[in-house]
């Protein structure tokens, strides 16, 4: 007999986690799917949201700087903002020079907001991380399935909001200029589009919602460590990105949800077979097979399960 | 005082030898390779291995050479392990990055970025998280000029060891590349691939010849990581930031502003450790890659060899 109370509360966390990842994974495709942005960072963006929304919310604590007690509401917009500000930073430093520059810049964030995180121990907790991460709710459904499917349903709320969001502006005009710019900016620039400028409120917009996924997390989880915001994040969320098809929102959050089943499916796996005493080196066996996932989906699919529609018919 | 510049020297030629690999891909095969690290850090753990297996067959080759911590086994396993880490780094552009280049510079990146970390955790699946060393001999810090005199000097044997190999080797390449057929052929290349093709010069080859010296210098860099500080299945990552540092420092494709690069980011390291702490280390090299990015984007010696 199938424990259906188990596998419910197994899939509702699982689906919590997509939905995070799914939000996420649509601030890249924003930043690199419609506008060719390449942030190798995301991991780093994500724990600035976290981290801002863990912190304002927590209740006092003695030794901590943060701890403000803020309405979970509050720190979930406050963690878009601040995630924001950052990435509006990053934008102005990065975004004139080359391409690959942003690469490399937004990798040296993450680096360092991972040195922050573990070293800034009155701010961030260091390596022991943030506890008593408020649970939205939770005083009134308890701790149990109710409140992991009453959070689901906010996730998900969360990330239909954003994609509705998503969809309306790039199928505005200023989605348009953002395509044109990543195709041919200087075109773009030709015809009077300030290209800076739209790349720039392309990258804050991702990063928005990579620190909402963020909140989400924490929100979720109740505790965060700096060792969840760690690059493979990164490359997680790529993967999803790669496999589901950049430039194509619906892609973007169905690569969340095969990508993280195929993770935890490995994950699975390998702990049932693999003997206690080797389970750590086989994790990092778990991470080659994202790393050779995303390297096989450029070869032999470059454009993802779902990729981007053509917008002018006949050529290729 | 004097200390502080003393290390950033040890540590600037770890990360120069690497820049150099890291800038010539960049400049030749024109993306930026997020997987270069690995390559380090396999070059490291290549030659641990050759070093260990020689070391078991007779005690010899593990004997001490003179003042420092290693014997001749070292020496024949770096040798080892240069050949085999070019051998992957050829192995990586056969397999994934040839079938990719046609796809632009950016979808190179990304594939980098799956081979970094496939390759890391390769590393860390065969060879386990405990940091590691090549001998467990303890050395003494020969003291070359007394506390009383700007704080002194201090240095181990191996220190110097991997300073003089690191100059040495800088200067062969830099010879290799002005004098040799191919080695100018590589910088027609970096230069303009383009008109490189229409004089007669085949692209492949010269892709070829980069990531074997990419690969020879990265294994050399790695052991000297080893050597001076110690190897972990991280430390290629770790080095990545610096590395890019220096090679936007030193302005991508000059062999020399790589190695300037590599030291001016080994010295700002250095300062940092005594300065603010160990632990913002890393952080040291992003300092420095955000300020030249802000003042000088194109490094100190623009595009050229």
């Amino acid at each position: 007999m199938i424990d259906f109370n188990g596998l419910l509360s197994y899939v509702s966390f699982f689906l919590v986690f997509a939905t995070a990842y799914a939000i996420i994974t649509l601030g890249l495709n924003l930043q690199w799917g419609f506008t060719g942005l390449f942030n190798v960072g995301v991991a780093g963006f994500v724990a600035i949201g976290a981290y801002t929304s863990a912190l304002l919310t927590t209740p006092h604590q003695e030794g901590h700087l943060a701890g403000l007690g803020w309405p979970v509401a509050a720190g979930m917009l406050a963690a878009m903002l601040v995630t924001g500000l950052v990435g509006a930073i990053v934008g102005v430093l990065a975004l004139r020079l080359r391409q690959d520059y942003l690469a490399i810049t937004t990798f040296g964030i993450a680096v360092t907001i991972q040195l922050v995180a573990n070293n800034a121990t009155s701010l961030t907790g260091g390596p022991f991380g943030v506890q008593f991460i408020p649970r939205p709710l939770q005083a009134w459904l308890g701790t149990g399935l109710p409140w992991t499917l009453a959070y689901l349903a906010l996730a998900v709320g969360l990330l239909v909001l954003a994609y509705l969001a998503i969809e309306s502006l790039v199928k505005s005009p200023w989605g348009r200029v953002l395509r044109a710019i990543r195709e041919d900016e200087d075109a773009a620039n030709a015809l009077g589009k300030k290209s800076f400028n739209y790349r720039l409120q392309s990258f804050v917009i991702g990063s928005m919602l990579m620190g909402l996924g963020g909140a989400v997390y924490a929100h979720f989880v109740g505790f965060i460590a700096p060792e969840d915001f760690l690059p493979i994040l990164t490359f997680q969320l790529w993967a999803m990105l790669i496999v589901g098809g950049a430039g194509n929102n619906r892609g973007a959050i169905l690569g969340a949800y095969v990508v993280w089943a195929f993770w935890t499916a490995a994950g699975g796996l390998m702990r049932d077979f693999v003997p206690q005493a080797e389970q750590a080196r086989a994790a990092a066996l778990q991470v080659v097979l994202i790393g050779c996932l995303i390297a096989m989906m450029l070869v032999l699919r470059p454009r993802g399960i779902y990729g981007e529609k053509l917008v002018v018919h006949g050529q290729s | 005082m004097l200390q502080i510049l003393a290390d950033g020297l040890i540590i600037g030629s770890v990360v120069a030898l690497g820049a150099i690999g890291l800038s010539m891909t960049l400049s030749i095969v024109r993306f930026s390779n997020f997987s270069h690290g690995e390559l380090l850090g396999w070059g490291a753990y290549l030659a641990l291995v050759a070093s260990t297996a020689l070391n078991t067959t007779s005690g010899a080759w593990a004997t001490p050479i003179g003042p420092f911590s290693f014997g001749w086994g070292l020496l024949v396993a770096l040798v080892l392990a240069c050949g085999l880490t070019a051998l992957l780094a050829l192995g990586l552009d056969a397999v994934l990055f040839k079938r990719l280049r046609k796809q632009g510079s950016i979808t190179l990146v990304i594939a980098s970025f799956g081979a970094a970390l496939a390759l890391r955790n390769l590393l860390l699946f065969w060879q386990g998280g405990i940091p590691r060393y090549y001998s467990e001999n303890l050395q003494i810090a020969i003291a070359f000029l007394p506390r009383s005199t700007w704080g002194g000097l201090r240095a181990t044997p191996d220190q110097l060891f991997v300073l003089v190999l690191a100059l040495v080797t800088v200067t062969g390449l830099h010879l290799f590349l002005q004098r040799s057929t191919l080695g100018r052929a590589m910088r027609a290349t970096a230069l303009n691939p383009g008109l490189a093709r229409v004089t007669g010069i085949d692209p492949e080859r010269v892709l070829r010849a980069t990531w074997l010296m990419g690969g020879v210098l990265a294994a050399i860099a790695g052991v000297f990581a080893g050597l001076t500080v110690q190897m972990r299945p991280t430390m290629g990552v770790d080095l990545l930031l610096p590395l890019f540092a220096a090679v936007i420092l030193g302005g991508i494709g000059s062999i020399w502003g790589a190695v300037l690069g590599g030291f001016v980011v080994g010295m700002a390291e250095s300062i940092s450790i005594t300065w603010v702490g160990a632990e913002y280390r890393s952080a040291a090299a992003f300092v420095v890659l955000i300020a030249i990015l802000m003042v000088r984007p194109r490094g100190l010696f623009g595009e050229k060899y």
